[in-house]
């Protein structure tokens, strides 16, 4: 059976998933409005927490936040249920698509055959809609490809029942109907989610928010002689891969930020947002330039400790920019 | 970042699918773009890989000096730590530390649980039974 569903790319997984799905019951919203409305923009650095042997960097909230944001902004009713038995976790799918409802599922990367092989690392965090059966293979629309694909059973059931870290437990979900969504309700989702992200992100304590950023700033200031350039440059290069690889729209999600501020001037025609647009566009191309720095350090083109200064100021100069840009926000009055 | 700059640096993903980024087109308004990779995030992504690799072959000196055993090997080819392979086989972290550091307690194994091993590797028995270093 196949559920007459569409197919949208996107740059960010969950945003993709939620847009689409949505999309599906009749509420129309784009990518960025989806990130923006529920809080997307973010940063946090997690010294601690070593992934590959190198200190964690998130620039999103916790996996599944979006989604579940978007869900309580706009009173819709869902469903998310997670599975102990791998047969029920398929009993259950198969059920629903029967009923004609397209459901996102949570799953492993490592496992994923559509994927290059190259970026199958260990990561739990990522979202697909399953809309369709046929034979024993499930359609599947995976958000970050350009088209929709299949899967076989006995690859889903691996994925959803991936370990590690956010282990999705066969976590599926779904919308139930969606009820017509009024402008102004869009309008309080804008501004609940511009509040939110606000919040989180100028938030005191060291390693959330812009001040994550400048600790990070520190850090890589001392990178080098307490890390050698060898340890300093897979440092360097597991920051580069959070902020820019594949779902993030490049720009550590900056840019999707810009564009959701953008689209809000749509729906809540105020001049603040366009300018608070191009300080974001400004804090993305700062997080480009970073990567690119960066990426000449790990390199060994440029390792001397003025390049390592260098990287720290522009981290830095794109706190200063997002400071005062959350800042506004936390002002701005619509 | 204008459309016109979307990086098009052929990488990982060529000849799967294109990845879709948010750029500023001429009128400076947001709109969507394919890329094909862009060669700042390759280089970050082979080092990684460079750096698994590295950490493959010091397994199999460790595995010809018997202080490792052929499970370790396959378990960083898998990326996996000894935690996550602990979660994966359904076993404590201490047993399956065990079954890694010491060939001892490895050659002790059933072929159930070598399989379970087996499969979680995606390699058959054989493979972790008469294993040779390539």
């Amino acid at each position: 059976m196949k559920i007459n569903f569409e197919h949208h790319q996107a740059a960010h997984c969950e945003n993709g998933v939620t847009s689409n799905l949505f999309r599906f019951h009749g509420l129309n919203l784009t990518e960025p409005m989806v990130f923006g409305i529920g809080g997307g923009v973010f940063f946090m650095h997690l010294p601690f927490l070593k992934i590959n042997n190198a200190p964690g960097t998130t620039f999103r909230p916790m996996p599944g936040t979006i989604f579940k944001r978007n869900a309580k902004y706009f009173n819709i009713d869902y469903n998310r249920i997670t599975f102990k038995s791998e047969q029920k976790a398929q009993d259950k799918l198969d059920e629903m698509l029967a009923l004609g409802k397209p459901v996102g599922l949570q799953v492993g990367v490592f496992h994923l055959p559509y994927f290059p092989k190259e970026y199958r690392f260990h990561f739990n965090a990522h979202n697909i809609v399953a809309y369709g059966k046929e034979g024993s293979n499930y359609l599947i629309s995976d958000p970050v490809m350009e088209t929709a694909t299949t899967i076989s059973e006995d690859d889903l059931i691996r994925v959803r029942f991936a370990k590690g870290a956010f282990a999705p437990k066969g976590q599926m979900y779904f919308p139930d109907e969606i009820p017509e969504i009024s402008l102004e309700k869009i309008q309080n989702g804008i501004k609940k989610g511009l509040k939110h992200s606000a919040f989180f992100m100028t938030v005191p304590g060291p390693i959330i928010g812009v001040r994550g950023i400048r600790y990070v700033s520190k850090q890589v200031r001392g990178y080098k002689e307490k890390l050698g350039d060898k340890k300093a440059g897979l440092y360097l290069g597991q920051l580069v891969r959070m902020q820019e690889e594949i779902g993030t729209g490049g720009g550590g999600f900056r840019y999707l930020h810009a564009a959701f501020l953008e689209q809000s001037y749509d729906y809540i025609p105020n001049e603040q947002l366009l300018s608070l647009s191009n300080q974001f566009t400004e804090a993305g191309d700062g997080w480009r330039n970073f990567a690119m720095k960066c990426s000449s350090i790990y390199r060994g083109r440029a390792t001397s400790q003025a390049d390592y200064d260098e990287a720290a100021d522009m981290l830095l100069r794109i706190a200063d920019i997002e400071e005062n840009a959350f800042l506004a926000t936390k002002k701005l009055k619509l | 970042m204008k459309k016109n700059e979307i990086p098009q640096d052929d990488g990982a993903l060529a000849n799967h699918f294109r990845e879709l980024c948010y750029a500023k087109d001429e009128n400076g308004h947001y709109t969507t773009g394919l890329s094909t990779g862009w060669e700042v995030k390759n280089v970050a992504l082979d080092q990684a890989w460079d750096e698994i690799h590295n950490r493959i072959q010091e397994t199999a000196v460790l595995i010809k000096q018997g202080k490792k055993t052929p499970l370790a090997y396959f378990m960083e080819v898998s990326l996996m730590d000894s935690k996550l392979l602990s979660q994966y086989v359904g076993k404590f972290h201490f047993v399956v530390k065990r079954h890694l550091n010491k060939p001892s307690s490895f050659s002790n194994l059933s072929d159930l649980e070598l399989k379970k091993y087996a499969r979680i590797f995606d390699v058959s028995l054989e493979d972790l039974k008469f294993f040779k270093l390539a």
